[in-house]
């Protein structure tokens, strides 16, 4: 289906942070904003939630330690016990600094891959997917501004042109 | 205004100076008992040897005995150094902090620069009885120092290797560089400071940063030579390569900690109110940050050690392992497992009382950290934390507070001219 929206374009960013709080004020719903380079406090700006992804992180985190003491469990101690620098692998406690470098690498290994693979995910992306940018201008130098339009079209482009935005078009969307 | 903030704060410091000063007098007599005492019952275990003694070899327990009795004389010492060395170490990690900011020109801080200064002020009266108890060492006060002792030495080829630098005169040349070289920057950077308030360009603030930048250069050699002298010459026999970083990490992360508690105090006193929780929350990320730090050092240290398992070395972490079983693993969990679960959440580093009651344990784990690193070598297996012990954290703790918060008197608590101080104070995460 396709809907109707108005994009505003921007070339400063303290600009394009009044008008997404204009425009919020007003109560219209932004969809979503394109820039350049992240720009800090545009998240709150917009009255998005708060990302949830420093939650999974320490998950896994905790997930890369299990596997790496289980793992250094088998090899090192169970499966082939050898005698290291006359430290005998008998007993997973008494070597356990050895495998305190490991259990680092893991825990950050896990929790960094991880998250980003669930960042990839959550946000629906994929190697050879094709770009949802309307504008190529906003990975250069323009900020743009996507806002669903019903029947107010006059009243919104006023509003925007206010904002100080450089250009305004009205597309419709695939979605 | 400034002069109004300063007569309240002066209130509140004579307070806690009197709040503090009848604790210093009852413990420092505490201490003279303490040491009394000592000297009692080490009496008392050497007869009772000398008993046992008729059927050992005479001269193996007349020497053991000997080293009984130092190391029980040594206890109200060793208390007495830690302490005094734990609270002069809070001002120089602070001092280094504040170093780095300035070379850094950091905008987010300077809101702070007046909190530090004050703490920093605590160099001069902490660094003088630091440096007073080496030089009572040197005259053989007492036997912390054991390489002091030209007996000791005369019968030790090591020793012997190494008195080209470790001997008193050099020892005691060189701590005067150290802390001479400390207090002159803090004195330099305080003036121009307090010189740039007043000026009507920012020549006093660029001195500052090309001083600063000096000093850090200064610094970064001086305080891993100081803790060489000061803790690791204490196991004369021992070394450890990243010793001075292991020490440094210990000061720094005190060091913001108390700066983040001051800071916290005098906001909720009213007095800092441009201090927002995002100043809070970015020492907060350095509390985390540098407990890490900390750790990583001391595992690396402890690591390579093990590993290697060479005898002069390892007998530090046996002495550690074996008499120091509950400060060691009380500290380890108060300075590494407490902070990484506490501060890890972005929230909580926000909250106030929440950081204060993380950075008391995090000042107490490193407190524990600099008695692990004093006491094994001076007192051995006879250590206890009682009295003498308490009344060095309370009288080092109560002058400490006393100079500090009289320094925080003597200037306004917001720099007026400092050229970032508008971002400082508009400063958000």
């Amino acid at each position: 289906m396709a809907s109707k929206v108005i994009q505003a374009l921007y070339n400063d960013d303290d600009v394009l942070m009044h008008a997404v709080k204009k425009v919020r004020a007003e109560h219209h719903h932004i969809e979503e904003v394109y820039t350049p380079f992240p720009v800090h406090g545009l998240d709150k700006a917009m009255g998005l939630e708060d990302t949830r992804i420093a939650i999974t992180s320490f998950m896994y985190g905790c997930l890369g330690l299990t596997v790496a003491i289980v793992m250094m469990n088998y090899i090192m101690i169970e499966d082939w016990p050898q005698d290291i620098g006359g430290k005998p692998s008998f007993s997973y406690l008494a070597n356990m600094p050895a495998f305190v470098p490991i259990m680092f690498e893991m825990t950050v290994f896990f929790a960094a891959h991880l998250m980003v693979i669930t960042f990839y995910l959550r946000s629906r992306m994929w190697p050879f997917k094709k770009a949802e940018n309307p504008d190529v201008r906003t990975t250069d130098d323009h900020f743009l501004m996507e806002i669903g339009l019903g029947d107010n079209e006059k009243e919104l482009t006023a509003l925007l042109w206010e904002t100080g935005a450089v250009e305004i078009n009205v597309t419709e969307k695939e979605s | 205004m400034g002069s109004f903030i300063a007569m309240a704060l002066g209130l509140i410091c004579l307070a806690t100076g009197f709040l503090n000063a009848p604790s210093t007098v009852e413990e420092a007599k505490e201490m003279v008992a303490a040491a009394h005492d000592d000297g009692h019952g080490s009496g008392h275990a050497e007869e009772a040897v000398h008993v046992a003694d008729d059927a050992h070899g005479e001269e193996h327990d007349a020497s053991h005995d000997e080293h009984l009795l130092h190391q029980l004389q040594n206890r109200p010492w060793a208390a007495l150094y830690v302490g005094a060395f734990f609270f002069f170490m809070i001002a120089l990690g602070v001092l280094a902090f504040y170093a780095i900011q300035r070379a850094a020109q950091a905008g987010w801080s300077p809101m702070l620069f007046r909190v530090m200064e004050g703490i920093t002020a605590y160099l001069v009266p902490g660094g003088i009885i630091v440096f007073v108890i080496l030089v009572l060492s040197v005259l053989h006060m007492n036997h912390m120092f054991v390489w002091m002792d030209a007996d000791t030495v005369a019968h030790d080829k090591l020793l012997q290797g190494k008195a080209g630098y470790l001997n008193p005169t050099f020892f005691l040349v060189r701590a005067a560089i150290f802390l001479g070289g400390w207090i002159a920057y803090r004195e330099i950077s305080r003036r121009l400071s307090l010189a740039q308030d007043e000026s009507d360009d920012n020549s006093n603030f660029v001195k500052n940063f090309r001083w600063s930048a000096g000093f850090l250069v200064f610094y970064l050699i001086t305080e891993s030579m100081m803790s060489w002298d000061w803790i690791m010459s204490l196991d004369p026999h021992w070394f450890s390569t990243l010793f001075g970083w292991y020490v440094f990490a210990s000061m720094f992360v005190s060091g913001i900690t108390v700066i983040a508690i001051i800071s916290i105090y005098l906001k909720s006193k009213g007095y800092l109110e441009n201090v927002n929780d995002s100043h809070i929350h970015d020492l907060a990320k350095f509390m985390f940050a540098i407990s890490i730090f900390w750790t990583y050092l001391w595992f690396s240290q402890f690591m390579l050690i093990w590993y290697a398992n060479i005898p002069e070395e390892v007998t530090y972490y046996i002495a550690r392992f074996q008499d120091y079983k509950v400060p060691f693993f009380t500290m380890l969990a108060m300075n590494f497992i407490f902070p990484i679960l506490v501060l890890m959440n972005s929230d909580y580093k926000r909250i106030n009382w929440f950081v204060i009651m993380a950075g008391i344990v995090v000042l107490f784990g490193h407190y524990l950290d600099v008695f692990n690193m004093v006491m094994p070598a001076t007192v051995g297996d006879q250590w206890h934390f009682g009295v003498p012990e308490i009344g060095g954290i309370l009288f080092f703790g109560g002058l400490f507070v006393f100079w500090v918060f009289n320094t925080l008197t003597k200037a306004p608590l917001q720099p007026k001219r400092n050229p970032f101080i508008e971002e400082s104070r508009q400063f958000h995460y």
